[in-house]
């Protein structure tokens, strides 16, 4: 594996690799007092964000701190971006100065893979962690994890995601890899919050959420994304919620070992209620948890191998 | 030292050095050998665990724990102890996957640690479970246990306790069969193939 650009594609084999060797890592750090792997001695991870996060960038860092690697991390706003230079010539730049691998958010769909083009040459991997409403492969990755952990597989489970399909990223990497692992998916949103050809996906769509909730072995809320919607795309937030809210009564409906699963971060009393977020249902904390471990999972399989003749 | 071509044999074919009734012979004298040096049982001495170092060293820890209590009605922990990701030729080699990494409950703080392996070469995984070891705690002393000493040693590291010692050519490889990992016990002396286990 070179790069790590999104799920759709991925195989079946490399995805259960990366899910079991998280797993792992987790068992073997787990209670240690030094949270500290060598393995990456002398690799330089650059995170490039230009969009705003925080688990994310702070989870691949710790992730490449973690296996021992250098991480620097290069933000729009502190750097020669705010001047006007390109994605591209930002990216060279970084590859020349030494990075083995460039960790990229960017709000437009399809730079992770614009940037791998551009990096080949220097042998620099690139992991997309957010490309607009196109991929985050990684979150995908950790909520597959999430899942096997809590559920013991992914295989034959329904999992149902709600709310803003249209906008989310974490819906369509997460589309493509649970049902490349056998996962039933279910997609419930108001139709002007799902995408134009949606149908085409591995998954089922469904506007009645408490008709779904029943049969869940997971649900998946999704953050309505307000800085991405230019016009009215449902009447009011009090309306959304009450039709696509996860509140209390909802919960009710879902089988007791049900998880509930949000990518954060959480609009509380929006997609979701304060006390269903916090409910020994939530694996909120967990997400973020394993987050890490996918991640330097990730990190192992593009780095830590021989050089691939591509 | 060992000739390419053994007489009219192929010299593909591979050599049996131990059977599965050696193999069990050696696993018990090891076990005794374990007991005596330890001082197993003796009120000062220290507690032991023995870790196995994937693939084989794992089953082989275990069965030298099942021999030590049998012979010395002593109950040792055996574990497994993981060392991928503490090696150093990780970038000139494919992609591993992990093993487990299991080690008892009571952990090594203070204990004498017995690493469990099953061929001894350059010293290099040795090397990488020291390393691994020292992440995982502060062991009061730590000891070597090997089936088989094949030589070629790269690194300062000799082991406490040897199952059988073989002279070789590096253009040999030793393979050790147990039948948890494969399908009878042996000890088996081969060209190098392609295959790196």
């Amino acid at each position: 594996m070179k790069h790590l650009l999104a799920t759709e594609g991925l195989d079946v084999g490399t995805a259960t690799t990366i899910l079991d060797t998280a797993e792992r890592l987790k068992a073997t750090l787990l209670g240690r007092e030094v949270k500290k792997l060598p393995t990456l001695r002398g690799r330089t991870v650059i995170t490039m964000f230009y969009e705003n996060s925080t688990r994310t960038r702070v989870s691949f860092e710790i992730a490449g701190k973690w296996m021992s690697a250098d991480v620097v991390n290069v933000s729009s706003g502190g750097s020669s971006v705010g001047k006007g230079e390109s994605l591209r010539d930002t990216a060279l730049t970084l590859a020349a100065a030494g990075a083995d691998c460039v960790i990229v958010r960017h709000p437009a769909s399809g730079a992770a893979h614009r940037l791998a083009g551009w990096l080949a040459e220097a042998g620099t991997s690139v992991v997309n962690a957010g490309d607009g409403t196109h991929e985050h492969p990684t979150q995908a990755l950790l909520d597959a994890a999430t899942l096997r952990e809590r559920l013991s597989t992914v295989d034959g489970r329904k999992v149902v995601i709600v709310g803003d399909v249209l906008h989310s990223r974490v819906a369509r990497s997460n589309v493509h890899l649970l049902s490349a692992l056998g996962a039933e998916v279910v997609l419930v949103a108001p139709p002007t919050l799902l995408p134009a050809g949606v149908r085409s996906w591995p998954a089922t769509v469904s506007h009645d959420l408490d008709a779904e909730l029943p049969t869940a072995d997971a649900v998946m809320m999704l953050r309505v994304q307000a800085e991405r919607m230019h016009g009215g795309f449902f009447p009011s937030a009090r309306e959304y919620s009450i039709h696509y809210g996860l509140n209390e009564k909802r919960l009710g409906l879902l089988p007791e070992h049900a998880a509930v699963l949000h990518p954060g971060p959480m609009l509380r009393g929006m997609e979701i209620a304060s006390r269903v977020a916090d409910s020994p249902s939530s694996v909120i904390t967990e997400q973020v948890r394993n987050g890490v471990h996918v991640r330097m999972a990730v990190l192992y399989h593009l780095l830590a191998g021989e050089e691939e003749a591509a | 030292m060992a000739p390419r071509n053994r007489g009219a044999t192929d010299p593909a074919e591979p050599r049996e050095l131990l059977s599965a009734g050696d193999v069990a012979r050696t696993v018990a004298r090891m076990a005794h050998q374990i007991i005596e040096k330890t001082a197993l049982g003796a009120s000062d001495a220290p507690p032991i665990v023995l870790l196995g170092i994937p693939t084989r060293g794992a089953p082989l820890a275990h069965r030298l724990a099942g021999r030590v209590a049998e012979f010395s009605g002593v109950t040792v922990p055996a574990g497994v102890l993981d060392i991928t990701l503490y090696r150093d030729d990780l970038r000139r080699r494919p992609n591993r996957p992990l093993e487990q990494t299991s080690l008892p409950d009571d952990g090594i703080d203070g204990r004498l640690v017995v690493l469990v392996d099953d061929v001894l070469y350059s010293g290099r995984t040795i090397r990488a479970a020291l390393d691994a070891l020292r992440d995982h705690g502060r062991p009061r002393a730590v000891q070597l246990a090997v089936l088989v000493d094949r030589g070629h040693r790269e690194l300062p590291i000799r082991a406490d306790y040897v199952g059988k010692n073989v002279p070789t050519s590096r253009e040999e490889e030793v393979a050790v069969l147990l039948t948890e990992t494969d399908e009878r016990d042996a000890v088996l002396l081969r060209r190098k193939t392609e295959v790196v286990s």
